[in-house]
């Protein structure tokens, strides 16, 4: 188990490495001159070359690579050209409110998905069934952030329930939530309904059924705990969606998170907080993924990492 | 549903236990069935098609023109020059209409150039990786990997940012953050078939590399192909919205979806339809997209086919 965990984290740093370089490559090597970008255009050519300097960009692509690689390694991504305060520091105060934001989206996504999942694979073929298909298409197709325009002109501007920005109590956090989750909810509910029809096929389920056990403990202690390796990988995999999605979320919504960090920082051309956010982001999904494939042996004791 | 007999309602599940003599005897209509199964769910995405390619020859739009005197009309509004707005007008008086029937095009165009590149791209990368296999393969799928590590959308954002607005550069960034996914499918497709018994036989009867790849292995892919480049034009049309939407999709003459939606934001309480309309638009596409891609998918690959 311990090499196991070691050849994963291995393997996490490696991609990590991948991504930090990746990220150097898009915003220091595709055409155009970042010292440009941010000076402006008015900007004379001294001040251009000044910034230049400033920002290490006058130094060879090779230098500047390992300088980055080294000021990664510190947590040091330089200071934001705007918001006088570091790009880490930034980052680090809204890291919070995105996590906050996904967690709850997969809370909703599972209180949702598991019971039209289930009901749906229970009555296969009846109405409910193809209601519950029907929504599962519609979360998988509805963009996000149409989706959260409409949840804002019906829930904040209309019925006047729920507040349409910010961030605040429980109820400004109801609405980003389910937009963030509804996707979440298709992919779910869609496992689960398969996954539910081919537990209910197997032999053990049947023994369970035959020996006298009640149909809820057949249901909760045979069919659904199998059910739960396919939901949390599938979770993990999402996690790149849900991350992404909250960046266009938090958007719509207003919500202080990295996100929403990252979307003003592109329009203000803040390289250093650009940096630091897609790192922060990818470096979440990269760690979930971690922890998903480690939290199998937990779930499942028939899976052991030698 | 409800007429038949309760005892039918059960057939489905003793369907799903199939013998592998009844799966062979009833593989031969199969070909024959693809096409009742997925052609009529295929309706929907050409009267989109060819709304995005005639619709903008019917319904004319002047992006510059500016009347202020028909701003914010609610649709079903007979306008002065007695035009009538279906979907109502816009901030500055342009017909919303007019405006998603532009975006028709535009979305339609980019995913399929996205499609198209990333669907070549990442397929040959595949195939070479996979029967080439050695260093070459570990290069490709550790880069794969890394990309994978990226949420898609992050890193479309990340270069259109750097690329600026435009819709060479929307395809471009879509094309580079899509690839993977054709990639991993084509190089799986070719590690199956390059071991399968006809590819020896044409090895040991002095067929080249080269043969193989296009005579043997290339056929191999093309029903994965269909059923992820499907999957990967929904995400394409959303992921491009999505884009533009954040101000980093098209430029702002072309009316996509997303910048559409993007305008009647700051409208939602005096004109809900500039941005509800566009959207609805957006959901059907994509939506006939899923439904389509679901179908082929069940009738290319049974193993995979979604239990009804």
């Amino acid at each position: 188990m311990g090499a196991y965990i070691l050849r994963r984290l291995l393997y996490a740093i490696f991609v990590l490495w991948g991504a930090l370089t990746v990220v150097f490559v898009v915003v220091r090597v595709v055409p155009g001159d970042p010292a440009q970008l941010i000076a402006g255009s008015q900007a004379t050519a001294q001040d251009v070359q000044a910034l230049r300097v400033r920002l290490g960009l006058d130094q060879p692509l090779p230098v500047q690579y390992i300088r980055y690689l080294g000021q990664v390694a510190r947590l040091d991504l330089g200071e934001s050209l705007r918001l006088n305060q570091s790009a880490i520091g930034a980052v680090g105060e809204r890291v919070g409110a995105t996590a906050i934001l996904a967690l709850t989206a997969i809370v909703i996504g599972m209180l949702l998905s598991f019971p039209l999942g289930i009901v749906a694979a229970l009555r296969r073929g009846s109405a409910v069934d193809s209601m519950v298909s029907v929504l599962s298409l519609l979360g998988q197709s509805v963009p996000n952030f149409w989706l959260g325009l409409m949840f804002i002109l019906i829930f904040a501007r209309q019925l006047r329930w729920l507040p349409s920005a910010g961030i605040g109590g429980i109820n400004h956090l109801v609405l980003p939530a389910c937009t963030l989750a509804l996707p979440l909810v298709g992919i779910l509910t869609r496992l689960i309904r398969t996954g539910m029809l081919d537990v209910l096929n197997e032999e053990y389920i049947r023994t369970a059924q035959a020996k006298g056990l009640a149909h809820r403990t057949v249901l909760v202690r045979h069919a659904l705990r199998n059910m739960l390796i396919p939901v949390v990988t599938v979770i993990g995999l999402q996690t790149g969606q849900l991350l992404g999605g909250a960046v266009i979320v938090e958007t719509v919504f207003g919500w202080p998170g990295v996100g929403r960090l990252l979307v003003t920082a592109i329009s203000n051309r803040d390289y250093p907080i650009i940096q630091a956010g897609v790192l922060c982001i990818t470096a979440s999904f990269i760690l979930i993924n971690l922890l998903v494939d480690i939290s199998y042996s937990y779930l499942d004791p028939r899976i052991r990492y030698a | 549903m409800n007429s038949q007999p309760p005892g039918v309602v059960s057939s489905p599940v003793a369907a799903d236990v199939v013998s592998p003599v009844a799966a062979a005897q009833r593989r031969a209509p199969r070909a024959r069935g693809i096409g009742r199964q997925v052609v009529p769910w295929a309706v929907p995405l050409v009267v989109y098609a060819l709304i995005a390619l005639i619709g903008p020859f019917v319904i004319s739009y002047d992006p510059v023109t500016v009347k202020t005197s028909q701003r914010l009309k609610p649709p079903g509004t007979t306008l002065a020059d007695g035009a009538y707005a279906w979907l109502g007008t816009d901030q500055v008086g342009r017909d919303v209409l007019a405006q998603v029937v532009r975006g028709a095009r535009v979305s339609l165009v980019i995913g399929l150039c996205a499609v198209l590149v990333a669907g070549i791209i990442g397929t040959v990368l595949g195939i070479v990786a996979g029967y080439f296999s050695g260093a070459l393969d570990t290069v490709i799928m550790r880069l794969a990997d890394i990309q994978l590590a990226f949420p898609s959308i992050l890193l479309a954002i990340l270069i259109a940012a750097v690329l600026g607005p435009s819709i060479g550069n929307v395809i471009i960034t879509l094309a580079f953050t899509r690839w993977v996914v054709f990639a991993r499918v084509a190089r799986a497709a070719t590690l199956t078939t390059k071991e399968r018994e006809f590819v020896t036989a044409s090895r040991a009867t002095g067929a080249t590399d080269g043969r193989i790849l296009v005579r043997h292995i290339t056929p191999s892919i093309v029903a994965p192909f269909l059923v992820i480049a499907t999957v990967e034009m929904g995400l394409v049309i959303i992921a491009e919205a999505s884009l533009s939407f954040l101000g980093l999709g098209t430029s702002a003459s072309l009316p996509s979806w997303g910048l559409v939606i993007a305008n009647g934001r700051d409208y939602l309480n005096t004109a809900w339809w500039i941005s509800t309309m566009p959207g609805i638009a957006l959901s059907l596409v994509v939506l006939g997209v899923g439904v389509f891609g679901d179908r082929l998918r069940d009738a290319l690959d049974p193993r995979l086919a979604y239990k009804r």
